[in-house]
C-alpha cells in the first residue's frame, strides 16, 4: 500500500521565534534528515555521529558559504518526535535563515505545520494525548508557574488524580449495575448513602480541579488586567512604564488612545497581560465612541481592574462613583493615584482617602512618568492574584479540553445526586454515573463498559 | 436423489431453529439437519426462557417475526416480569417452561412450514469447490448441496463431558459428540478455541419437602412474551420454590474438589464468571455462608426438577451427598448428577456484522459457535443468520441491527469486534442505551424492519402502526389537556400527594414519581375515564415517554452522537501495523478486526480513546 505521506518524510521548520537575534535555530526531523544535513554540511561526518552530539561547522550550497553553525544530531528513536533529528544553530538572520531553508527544500525537505512536530512524537508513540497536549502547553509556556504546570502534566500528575476518581467512580457504579442485572439474585444492593458521599467527595474534588482552571487559565494565558480611568489620567504612561517600552500612543490630547493595546509583564513567574483602554468619559466623536464601548466590554472580561487617577484633579466624587460600580460587577480592583511627583499637599490627599473608605489593600500612589513607587503597585498586583495556595498545588487544570470534561462530568454527577434524592431507580441513575464516567474517561483516555462487569465478576459472587 | 438447497441449517437447537424457520419464512428451501430429531430445541440446560436482559432478546426476536417468544407463551408454566421496582428498561420477562412441550411445539411449527426439510445425521463437514461452498457432507457420505450453510453445533463440537474423575466424549448428556467439522475449519484457516460450561443435577420432585422451602409464584396478572395476538397470558401457573446451600452442604462437596475436574486442571477450556459452579462459587467466595438455590419444575406433568445454582462437575455421589444437606432436598432421589461440558468454539471476530465468516462466503456461524451461552443469545444469532443467509443469496444487502436498536445490535456488534474469552451472556450493563432498548418497546423498535425484509407480517405491522397512532394521540392528550386545582387538589390531599397551585396540563402530573396512570382514577376519573379507552400497552407506551422523557431524550442524544462516528468509513487498505502512536494490541486489533467504521474501532477491546484519536488524526 501507499505509505501515508507523513510517515517518513523529512520536514523543517524555524523552532526559535522569528526575527532578529543572536541565534536561531532550525529543526528537522524525518528518517532521511541526517543524511540530508550530512550532504551540506562541512564538518565530520554526520552520519557517523552518535546520537546527542554536538558539531561545528559551515552549511554550504555547493560551494558557496551560508553560515557557521553548530549541528546537534538525534538518532531515532531517542529524539522528540521519535524520528531521526537535527538541530542546526545558526545565525538568527532573516536572511540566513531563508537560505539555509530554501536550500533543504531543494533538497527534498519539507515545510512543517504548524504543531507537525508535536503531533509526530505523539503518533510515534512518544506521549498520550493528555501530555501532548501539555507539549503544546510547554513551547507556549512562558512563565515559570506555567512551565511549571505544563511539566507536571507531562509528568502524568492529572491523569494520576483522575483516574483515581474514576476507580472510585466505577465502583460505584458496578455496585448499581450489579443491583440492575443481578437483582433476581442474592446479592446486596448499592447503599445509597454511601454513594451519596461517595458523589460528593468527588464533586468536591472536581470542583476543586475546576476552580483550579481558572488559576491554569491565570497561568497559561496571564491575568487579564485594564488599566481603566478619566482620559489623561496617565494610562498609556503607566502601561509604558511597566512595559518599559512605548507600546501605546502616548500624547498630551485627552483621547489618544483609541483602541484596546495589550501587551504582558512577567512579575515573580505571573504573567499579566495587561489592557490599556481608551478613557471612560462621554463623547462625540464616532471613533473615540466605539473605543469607549471596547473598554466598557474589556472591563467585564478583566480579572482585575486598576482605575488610575489623578492625585492633583478633584478626585473624591469620581473614586467613590467608580468605587460603587466596581464593587457591583465584583471585580477585584486597584485604586491608582498617578502624578504623586506634582502634588503640593500630601496632606489634603491623606484626609480625602481617608473619607473615600478604600482598603489598605486597594489604593496606591505612583507617578507613571517618574516611575516612582511601581514596586509597590507590582506587590500589589501580586497580593490580588493570591496564587499562593496553588503555588505547591500538583494538580492543576489548563486545558480547555480537560475543563470542559470535568465540567460535563460535574453537571452528569449533580444529576446522580438529584436522582438519589428524588428516589429515582438504578437504570436511571446508571445513565448519568455512566456519562460522567465518560466524561472522566475523555481526559484519561479510559473506556467503560468491559470495566464494570469485570469488576462485578471480580468482586461479586453472582450466578445461578 | 436429494435436491439443491438455498440453505443448510446444521444443529437444531434455538440458533438451528431460527435460522431454519427465518430462512423459510422469508422463502429459502431449508434443509435442517440434525443429528437426532427427538431432541429439536432441546432445553439443555434450564427449563426458562428470558430474564433481565434475556427476556428483551426474546421481545426482540418475536417483533422481527421470529418464533421464541410465541412458542414460550405456549408453553410456560409460569410467567414473572422481573424488576418491576425499578424503572422501565429494566423490566424483564422470564417464563418457566414446559421442557418437552417446548421442544414438541418447536419441532411442530417446523413441520407445518412447506419450505423447510429435515435430515437427521451428523454433518462432517463441508463441500468446497475450492473455495466456494457448495453444500454439507454427513457421515454416511451423503454430500447435499446448497447456496448458504447455518453452521449451529452448539456445545456438540468435540464435546467432552465430565463428571468427577470420568469424562467421556459427548455432546450432552447420553447424546454423541460431533467430530470433524472443527479439523476442517482450522484447515480452511479459522481459529478455533475450547470452553466450558456446566449444568446442575435434575432430581426428583417427589422426594422434595417443599413446604420448608420458599414458595415463589408467578406474576398475579401475568404478561407473555409475543406481541402478536395468537398466544395468550397463562391463567394457571405452577410455583417456583427457593432454598439455600448451608455449611454442610459446602463440607460435603469441599471432599470431592480432589476429584475436580475444573480444580485439577483437566478442563481447559473457560468457563462463565457469571454461571460458576457450586463448587466455584464456596471455592472464590469462602466468605459467603450460604448460596440460593431455586427449584424449578420441568413441566407441567413431570416430576422432574431442574436444581438451579447447583450446577456441578464433582463426582455424583459427592453431589448426591451435598443435595441431601439442603433444607427440603433431605431424602432427595437424583435422576441424574450435573455434569461440566467442554466444547470447540470459533472466535466470533472472523465473523462480518451479517454473522457470514470472513474467510468462507455463505458461510454462518450462530450460537454457542461463537462463543456465547444462552437459549436467547443463541436464538436472535440464529435468526439473523438465517435472515441473512436468505438475503444474501438472493443478492440483497445484508440485514444489520445497531447498539441503539437493538440488545441483538449489541450482541453481535461485541463478539464480531470484541471477541469473548469466556462463554458471552447478555446483561443490561453491556447496552450503552438500555433506557431506548425496553422490551416494552422492541415491537416500535423493529417490526417495520421486520416487515421489510419479509419476515414478519404485515398483520404484525399494522398492528405496531395502530399501537404507534394511539400512543401519539394519548400522548397529545396528556400534553394539552388542562386540569384545574379545584379539580383534583382534594384528591390529591386525599392521597396525601402535593397539590397543584394552577392550572396544569395533565403530564405535568404524570411525571412526578409517585403519580401513575391507575391513581388518576381517584385523582380525576374524568381524565382516567378518556385513558381507559386505550389499549393496556398503549397506555402503558405514553406513561413511559412521558415519565421517561429526559432520560429516553438523554440517550438518544449520545445515539446520535455515537451515530457520527458510525458515519466514519475507515479505508479498507489502511497500514494499522505501521502506525506507531497506536498501542502495540490496538494495531493487532485493528489490523486483524478491520473495522469499517470509526464507531465500530470505539467498540473493539483494547482499543482506547486515544487510539481512537490517532485513527482520527491519520483522517484528517
Amino acid at each position: 500500500m501507499k505509505k501515508l505521506d507523513f510517515a517518513q518524510d523529512d520536514i523543517i521548520a524555524l523552532a526559535t521565534p522569528a526575527g532578529v537575534g543572536a541565534i536561531a535555530i532550525l529543526r528537522l526531523s524525518g528518517q532521511h534528515c541526517i543524511q540530508i544535513v550530512n550532504q551540506v554540511f562541512k564538518g565530520k561526518n554526520l552520519e557517523k555521529q552518535a546520537s546527542h552530539t554536538i558539531h561545528f561547522g559551515t552549511i554550504c550550497d555547493n560551494d558557496l558559504v551560508l553560515d557557521e553553525v553548530l549541528v546537534s544530531v538525534f538518532v531515532a528513536p531517542n529524539s522528540f518526535t521519535k524520528e531521526n533529528s537535527v538541530e542546526i544553530s545558526c545565525h538568527a538572520s532573516p536572511y540566513i535563515i531563508q537560505q539555509i531553508t530554501q536550500l533543504f527544500i531543494k533538497k527534498g525537505v519539507r515545510l512543517a505545520k504548524a504543531g507537525e512536530f508535536t503531533k509526530r512524537a505523539f503518533l510515534n508513540g512518544r506521549f498520550d494525548l493528555a501530555q501532548a497536549e501539555a507539549v503544546a502547553d510547554l513551547i507556549a509556556a512562558d512563565s515559570e508557574l506555567a512551565h511549571r504546570t505544563a511539566l507536571n502534566q507531562m509528568r502524568g500528575g492529572f491523569s494520576l488524580k483522575i483516574k483515581h476518581l474514576r476507580e472510585k467512580l466505577i465502583h460505584f457504579a458496578s455496585m448499581i449495575e450489579l443491583e440492575l442485572d443481578f437483582g433476581e439474585e442474592d446479592v446486596e444492593f448499592a447503599d445509597r448513602k454511601l454513594l451519596t458521599s461517595l458523589v460528593n467527595e468527588l464533586q468536591s474534588i472536581i470542583k476543586h480541579l475546576i476552580q483550579s482552571f481558572a488559576v491554569g487559565n491565570v497561568i497559561k494565558n496571564g491575568v487579564p488586567t485594564v488599566i481603566a480611568g478619566k482620559p489623561n489620567a496617565g494610562k498609556s504612561t503607566l502601561l509604558n512604564a511597566l512595559l518599559n517600552e512605548e507600546k501605546a500612543i502616548v500624547s498630551e490630547i485627552a483621547g489618544t488612545t483609541r483602541d484596546v493595546i495589550e501587551d504582558e509583564l512577567v512579575i515573580e513567574g505571573i504573567t499579566f497581560r495587561f489592557i490599556d483602554t481608551a478613557g471612560l468619559r462621554q463623547t462625540n466623536d464616532p471613533i473615540e465612541k466605539i473605543g469607549v464601548q471596547r473598554t466598557e466590554q474589556k472591563m467585564k472580561q478583566a480579572s482585575i481592574i486598576l482605575y488610575l487617577f489623578d492625585v492633583n484633579d478633584n478626585f473624591t466624587e469620581e473614586l467613590s462613583k467608580i468605587k460603587i460600580d466596581l464593587d457591583a460587577q465584583n471585580i477585584p480592583f486597584l485604586m491608582i493615584g498617578n502624578k504623586v511627583d506634582m502634588l503640593e499637599n500630601q496632606e489634603l490627599i491623606k484626609n480625602k482617602i481617608l473619607d473615600l473608605d478604600f482598603s489598605e489593600n486597594q489604593i496606591v500612589f505612583i507617578s507613571a512618568e517618574k516611575k516612582l513607587y511601581l514596586e509597590n503597585l507590582q506587590n500589589a498586583l501580586l497580593r490580588m492574584v493570591n496564587l499562593d495556595s496553588f503555588k505547591n498545588e500538583n494538580t492543576i487544570v489548563t486545558n480547555i479540553r480537560h475543563y470542559e470534561s470535568l465540567l460535563h462530568t460535574q453537571e452528569s454527577l449533580f444529576d446522580v445526586l438529584n436522582g438519589i434524592s428524588s428516589g429515582i431507580t438504578g437504570d436511571l441513575l446508571a445513565l448519568d454515573i455512566r456519562n460522567a464516567l465518560y466524561h472522566l474517561g475523555e481526559i484519561t483516555g479510559e473506556i467503560t463498559n468491559d470495566d464494570l462487569l469485570a469488576n462485578i465478576f471480580s468482586k461479586f459472587c453472582i450466578g445461578k | 436423489m436429494y435436491p439443491q438447497y438455498d440453505v443448510i441449517v446444521v444443529g437444531a437447537g434455538h440458533a438451528g431453529c431460527e435460522a431454519a424457520h427465518a430462512a423459510a419464512q422469508m422463502g429459502s428451501k431449508v434443509l435442517l439437519m440434525t443429528m437426532n430429531m427427538q431432541t429439536i430445541a432441546q432445553m439443555s440446560c434450564n427449563p426458562a426462557m428470558g430474564g433481565v436482559a434475556k427476556g428483551q432478546i426474546v421481545r426482540e426476536i418475536d417483533a422481527l417475526g421470529g418464533m421464541s417468544g410465541i412458542i414460550t407463551d405456549k408453553t410456560m408454566l409460569q410467567f414473572r416480569m422481573l424488576n418491576r421496582s425499578k424503572g422501565p428498561a429494566m423490566w424483564s420477562p422470564r417464563a418457566q417452561s414446559d421442557r418437552m412441550r417446548f421442544a414438541e411445539e418447536w419441532r411442530l411449527t417446523l413441520e407445518r412450514n412447506p419450505n423447510v426439510d429435515f435430515w437427521q445425521e451428523t454433518a462432517i463437514g463441508l463441500v468446497m469447490e475450492g473455495n466456494k461452498l457448495v453444500g454439507v457432507r454427513t457421515a454416511m457420505g451423503i454430500e447435499f448441496k446448497a447456496k448458504a450453510v447455518v453452521l449451529t453445533n452448539g456445545t456438540f463440537l468435540n464435546g467432552i463431558i465430565h463428571i468427577g474423575e470420568k469424562q467421556y466424549g459427548g455432546g450432552r448428556v447420553a447424546e454423541k459428540a460431533s467430530t470433524g467439522i472443527t479439523q476442517q475449519l482450522e484447515d480452511l484457516g479459522f481459529e478455533s478455541g475450547r470452553m466450558k460450561t456446566g449444568t446442575p443435577a435434575r432430581v426428583d420432585g417427589r422426594t422434595l419437602n417443599y413446604a420448608i422451602m420458599e414458595r415463589q409464584d408467578g406474576d398475579e396478572n401475568p404478561e407473555k412474551f409475543s406481541y402478536s395476538d395468537e398466544t395468550k397470558s397463562l391463567e394457571k401457573q405452577l410455583p417456583c420454590y427457593i432454598t439455600y446451600t448451608n455449611q454442610a452442604v459446602h463440607e460435603v462437596l469441599a471432599t470431592g474438589f480432589d476429584k475436580s475436574p475444573m480444580f485439577t486442571g483437566r478442563i481447559k477450556g473457560i468457563g462463565p464468571r457469571y454461571c460458576p459452579s457450586i463448587e466455584d462459587k464456596i471455592n472464590r467466595f469462602a466468605e459467603r455462608e450460604r448460596h440460593q438455590i431455586f427449584v424449578e419444575p420441568e413441566g407441567w406433568q413431570t416430576v422432574e426438577i431442574y436444581v438451579n445454582g447447583f450446577s456441578s462437575s464433582l463426582p455424583e455421589d459427592v453431589q448426591y451427598k451435598a443435595l441431601r444437606k439442603m433444607v427440603g432436598f433431605e431424602n432427595v432421589k437424583m435422576f441424574r448428577p450435573g455434569y461440566a461440558i467442554e466444547y470447540d468454539y470459533f472466535p466470533p471476530t472472523q465473523l462480518k456484522q451479517s454473522l457470514e465468516t470472513k474467510l468462507v462466503e455463505n458461510l454462518y456461524f450462530a450460537g454457542q459457535i461463537n462463543g456465547t451461552t444462552g437459549y436467547e443469545e443463541a436464538a436472535c444469532q440464529g435468526l439473523m443468520a438465517g435472515i441473512n443467509a436468505h438475503l444474501k443469496i438472493t443478492n440483497q444487502e445484508p440485514f444489520v441491527l445497531n447498539r441503539a436498536e437493538a440488545y441483538i445490535g449489541v450482541l453481535i456488534d461485541d463478539l464480531i469486534n470484541k471477541g469473548t474469552e469466556e462463554p458471552y451472556r447478555m446483561f443490561t450493563s453491556r447496552a450503552e442505551y438500555r433506557i431506548l432498548l425496553r422490551q416494552d418497546n422492541a415491537d416500535l423498535r423493529l417490526t417495520e424492519s421486520g416487515h421489510k425484509i419479509g419476515l414478519a407480517s404485515a398483520e404484525r405491522l399494522e398492528n405496531v402502526q395502530i399501537k404507534q397512532k394511539a400512543v401519539k394521540e394519548l400522548l397529545h392528550y396528556f400534553n394539552h389537556q388542562s386540569i384545574a386545582p379545584e379539580d383534583v387538589n382534594e384528591n390529591l390531599r386525599a392521597k396525601q400527594m402535593s397539590e397543584i397551585p394552577q392550572k396544569v396540563k395533565i403530564n405535568r402530573l404524570l411525571k412526578r414519581p409517585d403519580i401513575s396512570i391507575a391513581d388518576l382514577k381517584d385523582i380525576h376519573p374524568e381524565v382516567f375515564a378518556h385513558v381507559s379507552k386505550y389499549d393496556k400497552y398503549v397506555q402503558e407506551q405514553a406513561e413511559i415517554l412521558l415519565k421517561y422523557e429526559s432520560y429516553i431524550e438523554k440517550e438518544q442524544k449520545l445515539a446520535e452522537k455515537q451515530n457520527n462516528l458510525e458515519n466514519v468509513k475507515l479505508r479498507d487498505t489502511l497500514d494499522y501495523r505501521s502506525i506507531k502512536a497506536l498501542s502495540l494490541e490496538a494495531r493487532d486489533k485493528l489490523s486483524r478486526i478491520r473495522p469499517q467504521t470509526l464507531g465500530q474501532a470505539t467498540r473493539i477491546s483494547g482499543i482506547s480513546p486515544s487510539d481512537i484519536s490517532v485513527l482520527m488524526i491519520y483522517l484528517d
